[in-house]
């Protein structure tokens, strides 16, 4: 590269060179176009109003806040409190009526799914699965197997105030450590698993004392989850004679569960979210197809 | 005739250096002379009537009845309903527009094989806007020579007040435009009414200020130079045309070698072949985009037929036959040249092909229309989680279903489902009839989603069945179908 400062014209365009030269050629001295350079103009001018009129200077402890004060966190509060305003009728509406009136309201009940669905994946997702779908230990909400209950009414109390919960009114209940407290024996448990496996028509490992294991349940399990293994929802006892295993329907899952115990928590909601909004969840939970 | 400037030597050459010539040619004015005459008069017509259909269209009215707008033209972007005339139109039927826009561009490819560029020359809007933008020039500011001698006596203050009267005018013709425009896209009373009370909504008034800014630049400031350097269509229209489509022609046959009257008369009568074009210049004069025809087919040339005007003028005057300039082929010109007979031929594969084209594609719109399904069914499965097991052992799958009614009153439908071994169909927060049928209502001209649950107790399911919904009118018998799958373990 040759670097000259001497002004040279070029010979066939007759305009100055800038006396730069890269391998023989060399770079023309043209103005900028006009409408270039005057937009480039205007838009320093227009950033000079976007100083005073915007945030835009850091200070030692703060910045230059602006002509209107605009900040993007009260942007947001405000967007939030115009969507909230423009929900409101409805909003209200869902408060004053009942759950099973809204059932009967399609526009309603088409709102409340909607908002029980957003706070669904808000709250409920990380244990029950996006779409409800659950999980090992974490019941599947689309089935038609409740352990508390499947009806609006019964929902909501679970929603409200949980299974096993820090709150009073939660649902109690849990499965006994039948095997590590000693109740029972190994070749009981192992007895009671294949019995109540043949509860609801599973195979049973060869030699299994169907008898045996008839005994243990009606001795230890027949209070909570009755005389035929049919459950009890007042107890969140499953019922052992249907398809729906939330722990696992094998052997082994089953004699864990008899020896360590069961007893998924359910937490309570009635402190974190609103009135409305549970009523809304007990609603989107209700529509996803098992409930009563 | 050795002299005789052949069509398809197109433009003459430059004779400056042609590797240094400047690529840029800077914009010479064109103040085109007013003309009388036949196409003159076909102008005026055509003008009349797309502007007229243009500004009056949207105040046409068309009965829907109460639950849709009577607007017999009408976007409306709030409700994502198109309505045209009899025809409503929903988002996802933009078919139908494809179709019109398939048919619009064979239109113009036919015109194009039968007679060169009648849109650019009659049609185009930028044509129409700026004929009238340049009658408004005339009219206010007379022929470019009166323009010149008010310069030349520097009566500036007569100047300026023409030059505001003009820009007045061609602004209100602008607005105008724009105004109309907007009427499409809302009730058009309504919306008239609004802006003159200035309670029009803001988007009104900037689509207003867009359109007028594009009409009042574009028509009278571009003009031309549209068509020369921002239009595609010349280009296009250069590939597509043939020897045998007929454009507005010099017949240089007739015309060469052309001279002052006076002399070629004196040339006839000496028994001395001599040319009709008396060199006077009205052609290029009268031109829009000021070419001369007389350099044969060009890309500037819009073949607006005003030279034809202009030239049988003079010719009149002269004694001579008009049609010196004409509706003609270059072939035809070189026939006569050389004595062969002229060739006219609109039956061609080409003209046959777009006229088959055109009746096959309107006819694939027209059945589709009239076999158009009224209601609208899309299903959707459940992602999470893909299929449940209920408590009884059988497997239940969920699906969003939406359905359209596309009549303007409310319906009643029955969804059904096939496929599987006797499943069965629910639906939250519907009703299911005594044959085990979902029933939904869909008010008029909407849809209607649903949570639409099937459950099969068959316990030899394959992981994936293909099912089928079937949505039936319950009172026209009206069908339409979807498919999804059913999935199992």
């Amino acid at each position: 590269m040759a670097h000259d400062t001497h002004e040279q014209v070029d010979a066939v365009t007759g305009v100055t060179t800038t006396g730069h030269s890269w391998d023989g050629i060399s770079e023309l001295n043209n103005p900028l176009p006009r409408w270039w350079l005057w937009s480039f103009y205007l838009t320093i001018i227009w950033s000079i109003g976007y100083w005073i009129v915007y945030p835009a200077w850091p200070l030692a402890a703060s910045y230059t806040r602006g002509f209107f004060n605009w900040q993007s966190r009260e942007a947001i509060v405000e967007d939030l409190d115009a969507l909230k305003a423009q929900r409101a009728g409805m909003t209200a509406k869902l408060a004053q009526t009942s759950l099973e009136d809204v059932t009967k309201n399609p526009e309603l009940f088409a709102f409340a799914r909607a908002q029980g669905k957003a706070a669904f994946g808000d709250n409920c997702a990380p244990c029950h699965g996006a779409g409800g779908g659950g999980a090992k230990g974490y019941p599947n909400l689309n089935d038609d197997d409740w352990l508390w209950g499947g009806t609006l009414a019964q929902i909501e109390h679970t929603i409200r105030y949980g299974a096993r919960s820090t709150n009073d009114k939660g649902h109690q209940g849990s499965m006994p450590a039948f095997g590590r407290d000693g109740m029972l024996k190994r070749p009981e448990i192992s007895n009671v698993a294949d019995y109540v496996r043949s509860l609801s028509g599973l195979p049973v490992e060869k030699g299994a004392d169907l008898t045996a294991g008839a005994k243990v349940f009606a001795d230890n399990c027949a209070a909570c989850h009755g005389p035929k293994g049919q459950g009890n929802q007042e107890l969140g006892a499953p019922n052992l004679t249907d398809k729906i295993w939330l722990f696992g329907a094998d052997k082994a899952a089953i004699m864990e569960g008899l020896t360590n115990g069961r007893g998924g928590v359910m937490p309570t909601w009635h402190e974190r979210l609103d009135d409305t909004t549970i009523k809304a969840l007990t609603l989107y939970v209700h529509s996803l197809g098992g409930a009563r | 005739m050795a002299d005789a400037p052949l069509a398809s030597n197109l433009a003459t050459p430059e004779p400056a250096g042609e590797d240094d010539a400047p690529l840029y040619v800077a914009r010479k004015a064109i103040y085109p002379q007013a003309v009388k005459g036949q196409f003159r008069r076909i102008k005026w017509i055509v003008l009349a009537i797309t502007l007229g259909i243009y500004y009056f269209l949207p105040f046409i009215r068309w009965d829907r009845g109460p639950n849709a707008p009577d607007q017999a033209i009408l976007v409306d972007l709030a409700n994502n309903r198109f309505y045209f005339f009899f025809i409503e139109i929903w988002p996802q039927e933009v078919y139908y527009i494809t179709g019109l826009l398939i048919l619009a561009s064979l239109a113009l490819f036919l015109m194009n094989a039968v007679a060169g560029r009648l849109w650019c020359g009659y049609l185009c809007p930028q044509t129409v806007w700026t004929d009238l933008f340049y009658s408004i020039e005339r009219l206010i500011e007379g022929e470019k020579r009166d323009r010149i001698r008010r310069e030349k006596e520097g009566r500036k203050l007569e100047i300026f007040s023409l030059r505001l009267l003009k820009h007045s005018i061609w602004l209100m013709i602008a607005w105008w435009t724009g105004g109309a425009w907007v009427l499409y896209f809302a009730d058009a009373p309504t919306l008239v009414k609004e802006l003159a009370t200035f309670q029009a909504p803001m988007i009104a008034y900037i689509w207003i200020g867009i359109l007028t800014f594009t009409t009042y630049t574009l028509a009278g400031f571009m003009r031309e130079q549209v068509c020369t350097y921002m239009c595609p269509w010349p280009r296009i229209q250069a590939a597509l045309t043939d020897e045998y489509a007929l454009n507005v022609t010099y017949r240089y046959d007739r015309g060469e070698p052309r001279g002052s009257a006076k002399k070629n008369d004196a040339l006839r009568k000496a028994g001395v072949p001599a040319g009709d074009c008396v060199d006077c210049g009205q052609c290029v004069a009268v031109c829009p985009t000021g070419v001369d025809i007389r350099k044969g087919l060009q890309l500037d040339c819009i073949q607006c037929g005003l030279c034809i005007d202009a030239c049988d003028t003079v010719m009149a005057k002269i004694g001579r036959p008009t049609r010196l300039i004409a509706y003609d082929t270059d072939m035809n010109v070189q026939a006569r040249i050389e004595g062969r007979p002229e060739v006219r031929r609109i039956l061609r594969p080409r003209t046959v092909l777009y006229a088959g084209l055109i009746a096959l594609v309107g006819a694939v719109m027209i059945s589709a229309l009239a076999f158009r399904n009224n209601a609208d069914l899309s299903v959707l499965h459940d992602r999470n989680p893909m299929f449940v097991r209920l408590s009884d052992g059988s497997i239940r799958n969920a699906y969003t279903v939406r359905v359209g009614n596309k009549h303007l009153d409310d319906r009643r439908f029955a969804l059904t489902v096939t496929g599987l071994n006797a499943p069965k169909i629910d639906i939250v927060g519907g009703e299911i009839d005594s044959q085990g049928r979902a029933v939904l209502t869909v008010k008029p001209d909407q849809t209607l989603e649903a949570r639409v649950l099937v459950t099969a107790s068959d316990n030899t399911l394959e992981p994936s069945t293909t099912l089928t919904f079937t949505l039936t009118d319950l009172s026209s018998g009206e069908t339409a179908h979807a498919s999804d799958h059913f999935k199992a373990p």
